[in-house]
């Protein structure tokens, strides 16, 4: 238990620390690889707060894993990944708590199937505070029994009410959705959805979280053309509301439009990164040129 | 043929309503079924537990250990006879671990043992109804900060409960018509009173031929609300 408070004074003190520097995550010395294969060598970077990175490149080239490294749905094999003060790539820190803090949107957008779209969006804020109060009410009962032998009476600890933090997410959702224009879909299934609304409410349920950065995969790649617009347009809207992104994308146009900084990926490393203009405008490399060339 | 019948019929009836068999039949019936359904429900809890044993991923040595258990386990279950389970159970298990003399021991045994028995059935069902769920599910859940635990229980498991219904029901099925072999542990369910019917005056056509039918009757009942079921849980279904 005390080591526990002591483990949050210090995450508070990193976190800090960290907003102090500008910092949202620092990569140091990243590296994957799927059994023999190395997916990502020795990648450094830094990711700074209200960043909108843009990260294009060939397929296979490794921006996926990356992307997907930063919340350690891949585990790195070796290097360290720095959010909120932690060493996320490490194992024994508890990945659940900054997975909450980092949002993430798929190409399959992943919504719950067995949920209608307001659960969808609940889920995470409502189960989440479930566990919280379930803690609360262990803590305090060590607290009431430690108090029996003890003569200051330590005070016990508030638990958080269960009722209104369902009221909450609830409103949260709703005025996400409403943000949206899919109020009237709350009670709907998934697979009654289009594959915009779908990715549009995927955002939204990552929203729902209040993270402090979003990462995402690809959204727009398994959409129907016509659907792509209104997808670009929430992000374009997160985007300017000043939240810090990682964006995996094939849409140059739109790196080119929201991005502050271009990462140009090939066969596991970061070639070229710069504003847009620099990147599309300018480009040094020869592989980024030819890639350029390509799909632009 | 057809004397043979009403003659058996009315050696049957005799039986059956005048002298009262017909209790003895009530009473099999609800033991019968009351093995079944907490069988299942035994076998759904462990299955469920053994099948997450076996997706969890393995950085750990807790979750290698229980594998190896649960690999056992099933393979125990599965390489031996319901009958000789039973009997192991009855005579070798319980006395040996000092459980004796409560009453209905016959019966909570068989409970038991139907349970674990149908717990090594239901955890290969189920490990292929979890793997059935796109693993996207799993990852969107991890994404958003949940547990593992509550990822799996609240998102991944009612899903693959879905899509193993019917298996779930076939498995059921299979566990009510399998609980005719209670009678070598000494309980009277549902064969064993109709027996009991044919034995009082060893006349057997008809009382063999009536039981077929009532668990002909219990299945055709049970499919019916597998169906029932399935239909409900396809609200968040495209394909209805």
């Amino acid at each position: 238990m005390i080591e526990e408070i002591k483990k949050d004074a210090l995450l508070e003190k990193n976190a800090q620390s960290n907003i102090e520097s500008g910092v949202c995550i620092k990569v140091e010395h990243l590296n994957k690889k799927f059994g023999k294969l190395e997916v990502l060598k020795d990648i450094s970077e830094e990711i700074k707060f209200g960043e909108k990175i843009a990260i294009i490149g060939p397929s296979g080239s490794g921006k996926s894993t990356f992307l997907r490294c930063l919340n350690c749905m891949e585990d790195p094999t070796g290097g360290a990944i720095y959010f909120d003060g932690a060493n996320i790539a490490d194992m024994k820190t508890d990945i659940n708590i900054h997975r909450q803090k980092i949002g993430m949107v798929f190409q399959h957008f992943n919504l719950f199937n067995n949920l209608t779209v307001l659960d969808n969006i609940m889920l995470a804020p409502v189960t989440i505070g479930k566990r919280k109060a379930r803690k609360e009410k262990r803590k305090n009962l060590i607290i009431k029994i430690a108090n029996i032998f003890r003569k200051d009476k330590k005070p016990l600890v508030e638990v958080t009410d269960l009722s209104k933090i369902k009221n909450q997410a609830k409103e949260t959702a709703l005025s996400l959705l409403k943000r949206i224009g899919l109020e009237e879909k709350a009670q709907a299934y998934p697979s009654t959805l289009s594959g915009g609304q779908k990715q549009r409410i995927a955002i939204v349920r990552a929203l729902a979280m209040n993270p402090t950065v979003m990462l995402f995969d690809e959204p727009t790649s398994a959409l129907d053309p016509e659907m792509v617009g209104e997808v670009l347009e929430l992000i374009k809207e997160v985007a300017n509301a000043g939240m810090t992104m990682v964006i995996v994308t094939h849409e140059m146009g739109f790196a080119k439009e929201v991005a502050t900084r271009v990462m140009f990926m090939d066969e596991g490393n970061i070639i070229e990164q710069g504003t847009p203009k620099e990147v599309f405008d300018n480009p040094k490399n020869e592989r980024l040129k030819t890639f350029l060339s390509k799909v632009l | 043929m057809k004397y043979l019948l009403s003659s058996s019929w009315d050696v049957f009836y005799n039986q059956f309503i005048t002298k009262g068999a017909y209790n003895t039949v009530l009473d099999g019936l609800v033991i019968t079924l009351e093995i079944a359904v907490l069988g299942l429900i035994i076998g759904i809890v462990i299955g469920t537990l053994i099948a997450v044993i076996k997706v969890v991923p393995k950085y750990k040595t807790l979750p290698r250990v229980l594998e190896v258990i649960a690999d056992f386990y099933v393979g125990l279950f599965r390489g031996t006879p319901m009958v000789v389970q039973l009997l192991i159970g009855y005579y070798v298990l319980f006395p040996a671990l000092g459980i004796k003399g409560i009453t209905d021991l016959n019966i909570i045994t068989a409970v038991v043992i139907f349970g674990m028995n149908s717990g090594a059935y239901v955890s290969e069902i189920m490990r292929s109804g979890i793997q059935s769920v796109d693993v996207g599910q799993l990852e969107a859940a991890r994404a958003l900060g949940l547990p593992y635990s509550s990822s799996m229980m609240k998102v991944v498991i009612p899903q693959a409960v879905k899509n193993i219904l019917p298996t779930l029901g076939n498995e059921f099925i299979s566990l009510v018509k399998e609980t005719s072999v209670v009678s070598f542990i000494a309980i009277v369910d549902l064969t064993k009173a109709f027996r009991q019917i044919g034995d009082a005056n060893y006349e057997y056509v008809v009382p063999y031929l009536m039981l077929a039918l009532v668990y002909l009757v219990i299945v055709y009942i049970i499919t019916l609300m597998v169906k029932i079921l399935e239909k409900r849980m396809k609200k968040s279904d495209r394909r209805n």
